[in-house]
């Protein structure tokens, strides 16, 4: 053994110890990030060889990388020595009943007509109901297995599917694509897994509510969907509960893989603590979602966006098999201080590949919103066809709302159209509510939600619902 | 029933109503006519309660007084406005909308909300009044409606709505022949002893449809001139130019009106 390596081994050792033998109580890893770091959340994940090497080369991408500047998003400066990488899958602390709970989580809970056992089982508070959630869990398991779809924490994928992770884990979204994809590859904590075999429609939406031993995965959260020929999935990605966070950065990484003729929908509810009005508090969230769709292959983004300080998020798709399709439907809600800088990169590869954007971003308070989308036809994508409508409605006059599209196309067969409105909710439109009867609030939230329709019909039955009342309680306030 | 007294109202201070004087009793059809920029929408906005008018005066429903309201209070008292150009909300189902404002005020009254079964039933009376078909309860509310429908529109959720006081604002405006007849049985078909309503429009031809109990001429702000349904038709002959040329001070409204 080399004498350097001998070194970083000692090294290693020393910090190891000082990471986890001093203190066994202890399943928070000290602040700062090294290369000790990834390597403790290795060790402490029990993971193979493979994945190490895999985060090692991910952390030494990560050195030589700045964080973005491009997008239209006032941060300020993170400092990621301060910031510890591991904590262990935490209980949250249970509670003896709902009265322990902070009152205006409860009151969200109301607002937003959550079941009560529902909000017992996210406040995770200790009750008899819980059974019943366990044995939803049970029967949701079997019927899952029964079909042969996999659907698990990432760390037990490792462990019991580590081929199909290794295969595709990171083949959509590689180590060094951006700074926070290479840090989130350096250091994921969990996520999920799910595995569509050949020809199997999945029985159920999949969502991670229904995974409880999700909780709690942590700020770098990897998901990974391999949707095999023929298949299809629906799969659901946060709940609109009020999710509040002790980590202020999340930097999330999910990657799908749809084979051919294969379907992937992807939906997602992101509704994270934003901060108040003065911009104090809030998560910050820099996510990196990309599929790839081989032939005849759909994936099919459909996000809510009303929470975060910080939104930097382009859930894209690489149509790389020939008549690949793939659509991005978005609702990106700006309030209060909050700023999204959001959009999708739709890359035509193949031929006859076709593209679908639909955004309505919204602008409340001082909220500023920011579409910013990229779509690129490759000299190989022979016909290849994009829509793109963007229209942004805005809620006052202190807040700001701004359409960034980017268009690259090396074929000339292409046929791309963009379209994009500005407006404002009108005095007259809630003056003609009013007229019916209706209270301002209810007003403009009926506005709101009807600006948002096109995209809401694109998301599964309850989860269209519970956005809806969503963009109601956060747009409270918002009128006057 | 609806005692308007001393009513002005200005807009970025200029003055458009100037003192108006109105009694409408209950069950009674009130026209107002006047030349455009007399002050007759401004007199429907000051009863609906649209933000952005100085206001001063008295105006009363049933003894409840409405100045004090907001507009979602007013049409909770009975209040309903038809509107010159209804307002399209993209998005929004009209059935949606409907039942939403429906039980709104029903709300307000402390009403019972009505189930969608019953909503039905009365959505689809109200849709054979105005000779709508099937497919118009499921659009977005006035989005892409002709001119036309707005207008059916208006009067079909003035059916659902069943107010107590009716403004209908130019409701014959834009409207061909076919259309101002439905409009019109359909107003006439919701006259009751319960309902008052203000018609305001420019011309008389609408008051061949919808017969009114009483006539008012509105000039610069004030009533001018009161009388019966004759008082329309001396008005196709002659304009409204005899009016135009009073000396508003010496203005009398004629006997007649009811309080």
């Amino acid at each position: 053994m080399s004498e350097s390596l001998r070194e970083i081994e000692e090294l290693t050792e020393a910090s190891y110890e000082y990471g986890f033998s001093t203190d066994l109580d202890t399943d928070i890893a000290p602040p700062g990030l090294t290369e000790d770091t990834v390597r403790l959340i290795a060790a402490k994940k029990n993971e193979p060889d493979w994945l190490l090497e895999w985060r090692l080369k991910a952390f030494e991408a990560w050195k030589t990388m700045e964080e973005p500047d491009w997008a239209k998003l006032d941060i300020e400066p993170i400092d990621y020595q301060a910031l510890s990488y591991w904590a262990a899958p935490k209980q949250k602390p249970v509670l003896d009943s709902m009265d322990d709970v902070d009152p205006e989580i409860r009151d969200m809970f109301d607002k937003l007509g959550i079941p009560l056992h529902e909000q017992k089982m996210l406040s995770n508070v200790a009750v008899d109901a819980i059974v019943d959630s366990v044995s939803v869990t049970t029967t949701f398991k079997e019927t899952l297995a029964e079909a042969g779809v996999i659907f698990c924490s990432f760390s037990e994928a490792v462990q019991d599917h580590p081929d199909l992770v290794r295969e595709h884990l990171g083949s959509v979204v590689p180590v060094r694509d951006n700074f926070f994809a290479a840090l989130n590859s350096a250091v994921f904590s969990d996520g999920s897994f799910c595995y569509i075999p050949k020809g199997v429609r999945c029985p159920m939406e999949l969502s991670t509510y229904f995974r409880i031993n999700s909780q709690n995965t942590g700020q770098f959260e990897r998901t990974l969907i391999v949707a095999e020929d023929d298949s299809h999935v629906s799969y659901l990605e946060g709940c609109t509960a009020p999710q509040r966070d002790e980590n202020q950065l999340h930097a999330a990484v999910v990657e799908l893989v749809a084979k051919d003729r294969s379907e992937i929908k992807y939906s997602t509810v992101q509704n994270w603590y934003p901060g108040d009005e003065n911009g104090l508090g809030g998560i910050y969230n820099f996510v990196t979602k990309r599929g790839r769709a081989h032939e005849d292959a759909k994936i099919s983004w459909t996000q809510v966006e009303t929470g975060s300080a910080i939104t930097w998020k382009y859930p894209s798709v690489i149509l790389q098999g020939d008549r690949s399709v793939g659509e991005f439907y978005s609702v990106a809600l700006s309030s209060k201080r909050q700023q999204a800088d959001t959009g999708t990169k739709m890359i035509h590869i193949g031929a006859d590949t076709t593209s679908s954007i639909i955004s309505k971003g919204i602008s409340a308070g001082r909220g500023q919103n920011t579409y910013r989308g990229l779509v690129k036809v490759l000299r190989s994508a022979e016909n290849a066809r994009n829509y793109t409508q963007c229209d942004s409605l805005l809620l006052g006059s202190d807040c700001g709302a701004h359409t960034i599209p980017y268009i690259e196309a090396k074929n000339p067969t292409a046929q791309i159209e963009h379209e994009a409105s500005t407006s404002k909710v009108g005095e007259d439109q809630l003056y003609y509510c009013r007229q019916r009867g209706m209270s301002e609030e209810d007003a403009m939230s009926m506005i709101v939600n009807g600006f948002c329709r096109e995209v809401f019909n694109e998301l599964p039955m309850e989860f269209a619902v519970e956005a809806q009342r969503l963009l109601s309680v956060s747009l409270e306030g918002s009128v006057g | 029933m609806l005692h308007v007294k001393d009513l002005t109202a200005s807009i970025g201070g200029t003055q458009i109503l100037r003192g108006l004087n109105l009694d409408v009793g209950a069950g009674e059809v009130h026209a107002i006519m006047g030349p455009n920029g007399s002050g007759k929408s401004t007199f429907a906005h000051a009863l609906a309660g649209r933000d952005g008018y100085d206001i001063s005066g008295t105006v009363t429903l049933e003894g409840e007084d409405l100045l004090d309201m907001e507009p979602e209070e007013r049409a909770a008292a009975g209040v309903f406005m038809g509107f010159q150009y209804p307002v399209e909300i993209p998005g929004v189902n009209n059935m949606y909308f409907l039942r939403t404002a429906l039980n709104s005020v029903r709300k307000a009254r402390g009403e019972d909300e009505v189930s969608a079964r019953e909503f039905l039933k009365v959505a689809q009376k109200a849709m054979d009044l105005v000779e709508m078909k099937k497919d118009f309860l499921n659009r977005a509310v006035n989005a892409g409606f002709s001119g036309g429908e707005k207008k059916r529109n208006e009067i079909l959720q003035m059916a659902v709505m069943e107010p107590k006081l009716a403004v209908l604002d130019e409701t014959d405006s834009g409207l061909d022949i076919d259309a101002l007849r439905i409009i019109a049985s359909g107003v006439n078909a919701l006259r009751g002893p319960d309902r008052s309503m203000i018609v305001i429009t420019h011309y008389q031809r609408l008051l061949d449809y919808i017969k009114p109990d009483y006539v008012h001429v509105l000039v610069d702000g004030k009533i001018v001139e009161s009388g019966d349904h004759t008082l329309a038709l001396h008005l196709e002959d002659h304009g409204y130019a005899d009016f135009v040329n009073h000396d508003l001070d010496d203005a009398k409204p004629l006997s007649g009106v009811s309080s």
